[in-house]
């Protein structure tokens, strides 16, 4: 015979009162978790890490590049790798709530749309960010290039760069969610809304990557490259709400 | 007091109206099945009641406002088809997250006792994907009810469970009513469903056939509600 119900556990009715948890705390939950389940399973990031790897290594042996042709190519090359590898982790993103309806539960939950869309795109940029940490290190052995003495501001423009992937990224990957052919659709649809924002991180990225400084005229695509992200930021967590709910 | 209240709700799927002009109320603390063929938009209308999608037309309030209302959802349970559960993270990791996400302070303490209710306590840290699937569903159970939501929207919330995932929603559905929460349930299980409504709607290709308070006819004959207002066929 079965054991009588019990009543309702104590912690939870004493803490029942409903409650809806702020932007950032949301925000910050769903990127945790997010970084918990990827670190778990390593799906993307191993993919990801495994491309950007390979396509340096390849790069190296194909062209044998002297000095002078590693700065005419390391920030186009950079960036390419870069771009590449994002799609594999942007298109996991919201891929990972597919299996049990786990968006659904998200999506009915408290947190609104904005800070559920901007928790992604923090996982995503961390996650990214690491993989691009790994592929300038190995940028760095195979083309002899001094990455690290500029490495701060060179740090910083690959976060720059990194955060425009991921934000114009994940709200496709929100969007295309449910497409059958998402893994082509991610990419056809992001990188051309990317082109100014990679044009700027390539022009600015090629130079710090090699351990030059960087010249005055290039502030410019700095201010471009930062002005893309605002803009882009304020878009995508307007039309997050759209994106997941309609 | 009214819980539900829609007015010329309809939806369409491109060119298709999956509901056409529904329009209803239910008082708080009523339990309300949601009956209706396969088809007969079901799942849609709950998924509009439960802020998942938005109606093309027509007005929809839960606890007297839009369900897309963050204050409205944290006061919303949801159990739908899938079990809405990370494989990738432990049961007592799932229901942390969802604690958090619903504003506990206490998360990971309350997210034990609803292991403990559920019967899943000596798994707590046991990864989900390593669970059989009663375990599962009840770890479901816990996510949807562990906020203590005062509308819960269930869809068909029978189908495929174990006999201790049922006797375990079974008892948190009766002991929601007597506190005077409100259910919404669809099924297609009509004596499971009865025996606990209080209102039943009927729904015959996105239209609403019926709706009313369930009767004593209903619960002896559940069929009989399909027979006078349900199609032919």
């Amino acid at each position: 015979m079965r054991a009588p119900v019990k009543s309702p556990p104590e912690t939870a009715r004493r803490a029942a009162a409903p409650a809806r948890p702020g932007f950032v705390r949301g925000a910050l939950t769903i990127a945790a978790k997010d970084l918990r389940a990827e670190l778990r399973t390593k799906e993307a990031l191993n993919a990801s890490l495994a491309f950007s790897v390979v396509i340096l290594l390849l790069f190296s042996f194909a062209f044998d590049p002297t000095a002078e042709q590693t700065r005419a190519l390391a920030g186009g090359l950079l960036w390419l790798v870069f771009a590449f590898a994002g799609a594999l982790i942007l298109n996991r993103s919201f891929a990972r709530e597919l299996p049990n309806d786990c968006l659904d539960a998200l999506i009915a939950s408290p947190v609104s749309a904005p800070a559920l869309y901007l928790g992604k795109a923090l996982a995503n940029w961390v996650l990214l960010m690491a993989v691009e940490m790994v592929s300038l290190a190995v940028f760095g052995i195979f083309y002899n290039a001094a990455w690290t003495r500029r490495f701060g501001l060179l740090v910083g423009v690959v976060a720059l760069g990194t955060w425009a992937l991921t934000v114009v990224g994940t709200l496709f990957s929100a969007l295309t969610v449910n497409l059958r052919l998402r893994e082509l659709m991610l990419p056809l649809l992001v990188y051309p809304v990317l082109i100014p924002a990679l044009l700027a991180a390539i022009q600015l990225s090629g130079p710090l990557a090699l351990g030059e400084p960087l010249a005055s005229d290039m502030m410019v695509w700095l201010r471009l490259l930062a002005g893309f992200n605002l803009i882009f930021t304020a878009l995508a967590l307007t039309l997050a709400e759209t994106a997941l709910v309609g | 007091m009214n819980a539900l209240e829609l007015d010329d709700v309809w939806k369409f799927y491109g060119d298709f109206p999956a509901l056409r002009q529904i329009s209803f109320q239910v008082p708080r603390g009523a339990c309300l099945a949601l009956l209706g063929r396969n088809g007969a938009g079901k799942t849609t209308l709950l998924r509009i009641l439960s802020g998942l999608m938005r109606a093309t037309r027509g007005a929809v309030r839960v606890l007297n406002a839009d369900p897309r209302d963050g204050a409205a959802r944290s006061r919303i349970g949801v159990l739908g088809h899938g079990l809405a559960l990370y494989d990738e993270l432990s049961a007592l990791e799932n229901l942390t997250l969802f604690a958090r996400l619903y504003g506990f302070n206490d998360a990971r303490a309350v997210a034990r006792a609803w292991l403990e209710r559920v019967g899943l306590a000596a798994s707590a840290g046991s990864l989900v994907r390593e669970f059989s699937r009663g375990m599962r569903q009840r770890l479901a159970v816990a996510r949807a009810f562990l906020h203590q939501p005062e509308v819960l929207f269930l869809d068909e919330p029978f189908t495929a469970l174990d006999d201790r995932a049922v006797t375990t929603l079974q008892d948190l559905l009766r002991e929601a009513v007597r506190e005077g929460r409100t259910v919404v349930l669809s099924t297609h299980q009509l004596r499971e469903a009865l025996g606990l409504a209080t209102h039943v709607a009927l729904l015959v290709r996105g239209r609403r056939a019926y709706f009313g308070p369930r009767t004593d006819e209903m619960l002896e004959d559940p069929g009989w509600l399909y027979r006078r207002y349900g199609e032919a066929t």
